[in-house]
């Protein structure tokens, strides 16, 4: 089992070929397996009766009617679909063969989804389904800024812990910004830009002075916690209208926003969530597909490398942190002018934490990050959903979910995710 | 450092363990003005001072009476500067006020209080505080401190009320629970790192959050509820951590075993074998399993001491301070133990004197936010400041123009034989 600690260090992946192949390692397929259980579960204690499921919305142009779903069918269906992924994991683990994402990911949804029925069958209040997507993919909007940023910023060898601090400066600059211009697209401009004033603190102790950066970016949410606060207590309570509630308008796309289903989910968002589509795609692209994207790989898994070759490592490092900066610093107007709220102390709320993780499950890749931070968008639309359907469970294990599911996901697969070698430790030529 | 430790035979020599030292040796033959200057006390005093000044700024920037002094500036410039300075002075001498000794108060029992809430304050900061500094000098990033001491509190608190015991013993017994609560959850973060690798600053973080809502709902169920919301049944007084002082004071003995554990932890890592392998793990791990030190357990074992420790602090909070379970039992302890232990450098006397500035900048901060307005927050941009400043000694040597003890243009990373311990046990 020890095995397991060794540092995945580049010479101990060589010594590692030499041998003989190593054993299968079922963690994930038994993570799997325990969720079927889970879901199997929830099937049995799902109640009998339908399930009154509405996917079109009031404006659309094509309108589908309320339907209703028998309850204890479906999620035995679920129940099934989780054991497939588990078992097909199960032979992928025995060929020893890389498990994707997405079998994961479709496991989690159908688990997740099993839940729902579990607290809808036989109530009679309708399940949005359309409202429940997109409110889910609005809810993972900041997850997913703040994930991006971690796959940026420890791409290039740099941990970054201050994600929490950079969504809070951004979300209190958008909103401060935004209220002075009257406008809350202005509030989009200034919240990346405190982003990165974060990031270059963190850039300014970890690379210039070494220091190690996990503490910095801890004791850096401790910052902009205080900072914050203390401007929140004081300059906001004395003059109001610096903080007044500017919210950015829904821009529907025109035909897009009227597919069934997909229109209202994806293309009735506010320009926010378009960017955050922009971003996902252009990161996804330039980090695996272009120069500045292999530069940046290079300099996080072998500095020494990319250094011979005459990379400027410690440049590219403080470039690249501070556009993650400047990334999070973005999904933070999440939290005031996307949402149409003025700012409030720690409003972020451990989000930045939470976005951490989804960066990890996401295996530090933007399109991983996106698909984690969209399952914990949908838990917390679960929680949302279950306070309305009045279900009797308290509220706060619901809340946990999220938190449980990392841990089983972080230990079900860290074996197979690698860090960035270089990640943490500071390049002194 | 302890780049070779000697094979985990039957107990090292511990006067063998090359225990951290101060990097004083390339000093010793240059001045005493030199040593004082270059010395790491007058650094954390440096830090202090830049985060005191830094502090003020923001004071004076945000200060009413100085925005209104600034416009008409250059008519009467002195009244800027005479506005800038009352405002940051009077923070400072109400945070002053509030930590040590009142000289406005009525009565010499309210002038001495403050001392005794810094105190007060500071027991938990010094228990958690040493938990996370124990964790660093073995390797591993305990963030986990707010989970570990809601589970302490958690089990302190239900021993204390369900039990009937005879005094010592049932104070005891809750102590005890309180410790094995708070390992039992630091424990799992400490056997999936050794088990599967994943990493303890997730997992532990992710068990903060669990934790939390655990409590919000523990003081619901008829177990705990009492007649408040939020709050459980109050502990017997049996388990309570009796008083140091009389009534008006909160100070307990919480405190004494603060302090009794600190030298326990100095002892356990500088004395002991566990603690030489502990820290062989810490300063290099792949060293240490050549050595025959088996990580995994190392692993394991700090994280479950760690854990004992900050569950010791929410009993302090629980059966010492409050007499009960809240739902914000842990308040933000867990997290300022981090930058206490990182200000005390892992060590356990800086820990115990870093909690204890801490506590008298938290219980200074509640008198200068009540007397002057300053918010509590500053008290965080304070306590940031400082560590940021500490874990970056090069930049107040420039700042300050103190001498460097290297006495190198360029401060290189120390090579790895000779690494100055405090940097490697406070990076970790």
């Amino acid at each position: 089992m020890t095995a397991t600690l060794d540092a995945p260090t580049p010479a101990a992946a060589t010594a590692a070929a030499a041998l003989p192949a190593p054993p299968p390692a079922y963690r994930t397929p038994i993570v799997l397996a325990v969720l079927a259980v889970v879901t199997a579960v929830m099937a049995l204690a799902t109640p009998a009766g339908a399930t009154n499921v509405r996917i079109s919305t009031n404006t659309d142009l094509f309108q589908i009617p309320v339907f209703a779903v028998p309850g204890r069918a479906t999620a035995w269906l679920l129940t099934v679909l989780v054991l497939a992924a588990a078992a097909y994991a199960f032979v992928l683990a025995r060929g020893r063969r890389r498990i994707p994402v997405w079998v994961i990911v479709v496991a989690g949804v159908c688990a997740l989804l099993a839940l729902l029925v579990l607290i809808s069958a036989g109530k009679t209040q309708v399940v949005p389904v359309t409202g429940l997507l997109a409110g889910t993919l609005f809810l993972a909007t900041p997850l997913v800024f703040g994930a991006l940023s971690g796959v940026v910023c420890e791409r290039v060898g740099i941990v970054n812990i201050a994600i929490e601090g950079q969504l809070l400066a951004g979300a209190f600059a958008a909103a401060v910004v935004a209220s002075m211009a009257g406008s809350a697209y202005v509030g989009l401009i200034a919240a990346p830009l405190a982003g990165v004033a974060v990031g270059a603190l963190l850039a300014f102790f970890s690379i210039r002075y070494q220091v190690n950066q996990i503490i910095v970016g801890v004791v850096l949410n401790v910052l902009v916690v205080g900072l914050t606060s203390f401007l929140f207590s004081t300059v906001l309570r004395e003059n109001p209208q610096l903080n007044s509630r500017t919210a950015l308008p829904t821009l529907p796309i025109p035909l897009l926003s009227e597919i069934p289903l997909v229109g209202p989910v994806l293309f009735r968002q506010n320009l926010l969530v378009y960017l955050m589509y922009a971003i996902v795609i252009a990161l996804q692209i330039l980090i695996f597909r272009s120069r500045w994207g292999l530069r940046l790989r290079a300099v996080g898994e072998h500095p020494k490398a990319a250094d011979t070759v005459g990379i400027d490592v410690n440049r590219t490092r403080w470039r690249n942190t501070l556009l993650g900066g400047a990334v999070a610093g973005l999904g933070g107007a999440f939290f005031t002018v996307a949402s149409g709220l003025a700012f409030g102390k720690e409003m972020t709320a451990g989000r930045g934490f939470i976005a951490l993780a989804a960066m990890i499950l996401g295996r530090w890749s933007p399109t991983g990050a996106v698909a984690a931070a969209v399952v914990f968008g949908l838990s917390d639309q679960l929680r949302i959903l279950m306070a309305t359907l009045a279900v009797p469970v308290p509220s706060q294990f619901l809340l946990m979910l999220p938190y449980v599911v990392t841990i089983l996901a972080v230990a079900g697969f860290a074996g197979k995710v690698r860090a960035p070698a270089a990640e943490g430790i500071p390049y002194v030529k | 450092m302890t780049t070779a430790p000697e094979p985990g035979g039957p107990g090292p020599e511990p006067s063998t363990a090359p225990a951290p030292v101060e990097p004083e040796g390339p000093t010793r033959s240059e001045s005493f003005v030199h040593q004082v200057l270059s010395s790491s006390w007058l650094l954390t005093l440096g830090a202090i001072l830049l985060a005191v000044i830094l502090g003020a700024i923001l004071v004076i920037v945000t200060d009413p009476d100085v925005q209104a002094a600034a416009v008409y500036f250059f008519a009467r410039p002195g009244d800027l500067f005479a506005a800038a300075w009352d405002a940051a002075s009077s923070a400072y001498v109400a945070l002053f006020q509030g930590a040590v000794y009142d000289w406005t108060a009525s009565d010499p029992a309210r002038a001495i209080r403050p001392l005794t809430e810094t105190l007060t304050i500071a027991t938990p900061l010094i228990l958690a505080g040493l938990s996370v500094g124990l964790a660093f000098r073995s390797g591993l990033f305990n963030i986990g401190g707010q989970g570990q001491v809601i589970l302490g509190g958690i089990v302190a608190a239900w021993l204390g009320f369900q039990f009937q015991l005879p005094a010592v013993l049932h104070v005891l017994l809750a102590v005890l629970g309180a410790a094995l609560g708070g390992a039992l959850w630091a424990g799992i973060a400490g056997v999936l790192k050794a088990r599967t690798g994943a990493h303890e600053v997730i997992v532990t973080i992710m068990l903060n959050n669990i934790a939390g809502y655990l409590v919000l709902w523990i003081v619901t169920t008829t177990l705990f509820a009492s007649g408040t919301p939020g709050v459980s049944k109050a502990v017997h007084d049996t388990a309570r951590l009796p008083a140091l002082l009389p009534a008006p004071f909160r100070l307990h003995w919480g405190f004494v075993l603060a302090i009794v554990l600190a030298v326990g932890v100095w002892w356990l890592m500088e004395r002991s074998t566990l603690g030489f392998r502990l820290r062989a793990v810490g300063a290099n791990a792949r060293a240490a399993r050549t050595a025959g030190i088996s990580v995994a357990r190392m692993t394991i074992v700090a994280m479950a001491i760690a854990g004992a420790l900050a569950g010791l602090a929410g009993a302090s909070q629980v059966l010492g301070t409050e007499g009960m379970l809240t739902a914000s039992v842990a308040g933000s302890i867990g997290f300022d133990a981090i930058t206490v232990a990182l200000l005390g450098r892992s060590r356990p006397l800086g820990t115990v004197l870093a909690g204890l500035l801490f506590g008298a900048l938290s219980a200074g901060g509640r008198l200068m936010q009540t007397r002057t307005g300053t918010p509590l927050d500053l008290v965080l941009v304070l306590q940031s400041f400082i560590v940021l400043f500490i874990a970056a000694p090069p930049l107040v040597r420039t700042i300050l123009r103190l001498p460097d003890p290297e006495k190198k243009p360029s401060r290189k990373r120390p090579a790895r034989g000779d690494a100055p311990a405090e940097q490697a046990g406070a990076v970790a």
